[in-house]
């Protein structure tokens, strides 16, 4: 089954299209990576997938339930706020810039959602945090908080978070961007880490080689449509359109 | 009149100053944040109806608003109010007056909240009550402490304006004094007493915010 589908997407922003007519699925254990310049839309289209932003036009579906169809006329119809809650379980975020609760410790971070909104035990949930963050190789950071961490060890913290969730589906927005070259090669190590144990991942990222060596479908946008996608090693090495030539021309090693 | 008396009959002036103080934070803050709901409510009419009420209670003198507050039930109306009303025109004007304020500062430290908060929450599951209660609500608190101490110093030497009420907080009585006896002392010794008010609110308040400044 697709893990998500995403069907004819539209969305624009005032008088400026964003995306214009975008289908993407995921299977389960696919790494899907988006590659593009500022501004393709890539980022949006995250947005879109993770319900922080609506589509004008098309299909949200997560696991065979819609969390948006579109109508005759091709415009999106959100389902009731109570199904979309429970698709939300379905899916996590990590964020550019992380966006850890500073006024909660790591552990907190990490327990507070699948207690909470999970509604589930609290020493099982706690037992897992710790498998986590072990895992991470944060064991010593369970009573920190996010402001006495360096940004890689707050990144990592943010993806266990979203891992304790359960998700079926994990996205990535730009999880390296705001890090230096040292940590982003932390944060890269774990997604590869995740990828072996066939997390289903789609990641938005500048990261060319990363990109290539991590996921088994890569897809570049730029202008708000999908203009090439394929396999990874045969896209970046071998870009059929000239657009995709252009962009990554200026990456080769 | 020696100086022990002045300061024996201060101190009960001080008690009722006190008691404005504290009965006006206890209804202000509260009422305050659902003002600061309502200012910031996609509702338009409701939005420019609390517009309007901060214009007012911020634009025009309090202790103008107090005495609106208790003529005008008996003036407009002519409802004769009881006795205790002396105090709950107090109560009410102050309350109204500080809300206002207060109703300002919460927005200010509500809206500098970052957007990506709220999309972490929303991500994760939260609804808005759980993403304001949890998340952003004890944020706020921190963010609005030295605006909050402000304003509660502020209220401190504000409670001097119940005089115009006649009623007898420590300003009203420090007053009788002075004029009665012509001295001055009364009125220095009532100003030393709000000091010392205000030095303990200060002191209290620096404790809450270091208790905060565990996170940033």
């Amino acid at each position: 089954m697709k893990v998500l589908e995403i069907n004819h997407c539209n969305k624009s922003f005032g008088d400026n299209e964003v995306l214009k007519d975008i289908s993407l699925s995921v299977s389960e254990g696919q790494v899907i990576s988006i590659i593009g310049p500022s501004g393709s839309g890539k980022s949006t289209l995250l947005r879109c997938a993770t319900m922080l932003e609506t589509m004008d036009g098309g299909d949200l579906i997560y696991l065979g339930e819609y969390a948006a169809k579109a109508n005759t006329e091709g415009k999106a119809i959100y389902s009731d706020k109570e199904t979309l809650q429970g698709i939300k379980k379905h899916f996590g975020l990590v964020f550019q810039n992380f966006n850890l609760f500073p006024h909660y410790s790591v552990m907190r971070n990490i327990t507070e959602p699948p207690i909470l909104i999970g509604k589930r035990p609290k020493e099982e949930v706690y037992a897992e945090a710790r498998e986590l963050l072990k895992k991470m190789g944060l064991s010593d950071k369970e009573d920190a908080y996010p402001c006495e961490l360096s940004g890689g060890q707050q990144q990592r913290v943010s993806i266990a978070r979203a891992l304790a969730m359960k998700p079926k589906i994990l996205f990535f927005d730009e999880p390296t961007s705001a890090l230096d070259p040292e940590l982003t090669g932390e944060i890269l190590k774990v997604i590869k880490d995740l990828a072996a144990e066939h997390m289903t991942m789609v990641i938005v990222t500048h990261e060319m080689s990363f990109a290539r060596d991590v996921s088994n479908h890569i897809i570049f946008m730029d202008g708000g449509v999908i203009v090439e996608e394929g396999d990874p090693k045969e896209l970046i090495n071998n870009p059929k359109q000239e657009r995709t030539k252009a962009f990554l021309s200026r990456f080769q090693q | 009149m020696s100086l022990s008396v002045i300061i024996q009959q201060l101190i009960g002036g001080m008690g009722s100053s006190m008691l404005i103080f504290m009965l006006t934070l206890l209804f202000s803050m509260p009422l305050g944040l659902l003002v600061a709901f309502g200012r910031m409510s996609k509702c338009k009419p409701l939005q420019a109806i609390i517009k309007v009420f901060i214009a007012i209670f911020r634009g025009t003198p309090l202790m103008l608003q107090l005495l609106v507050v208790y003529f005008a039930p008996f003036y407009l109306f002519r409802i004769s109010l009881p006795r205790w009303y002396r105090f709950g025109a107090v109560i009410i004007g102050f309350a109204i007056n500080y809300a206002a304020y207060f109703a300002e500062i919460y927005r200010s430290g509500i809206e500098s909240i970052p957007v990506g908060q709220y999309e972490a929450a929303s991500v994760l599951g939260y609804n808005k009550q759980q993403t304001f209660i949890k998340i952003i609500f004890p944020q706020m608190v921190k963010r609005v402490m030295p605006p909050v101490t402000n304003e509660v110093i502020t209220l401190v030497k504000d409670t001097s304006l119940a005089f115009v009420l006649a009623y007898a907080e420590m300003f009203t009585v420090a007053k009788q004094i002075a004029a009665a006896q012509t001295n001055i002392m009364p009125l220095f010794v009532a100003g030393v007493f709000y000091f010392v008010f205000n030095a303990v609110v200060a002191f209290v308040m620096e404790g809450i915010e270091k208790k905060l400044s565990y996170y940033r």
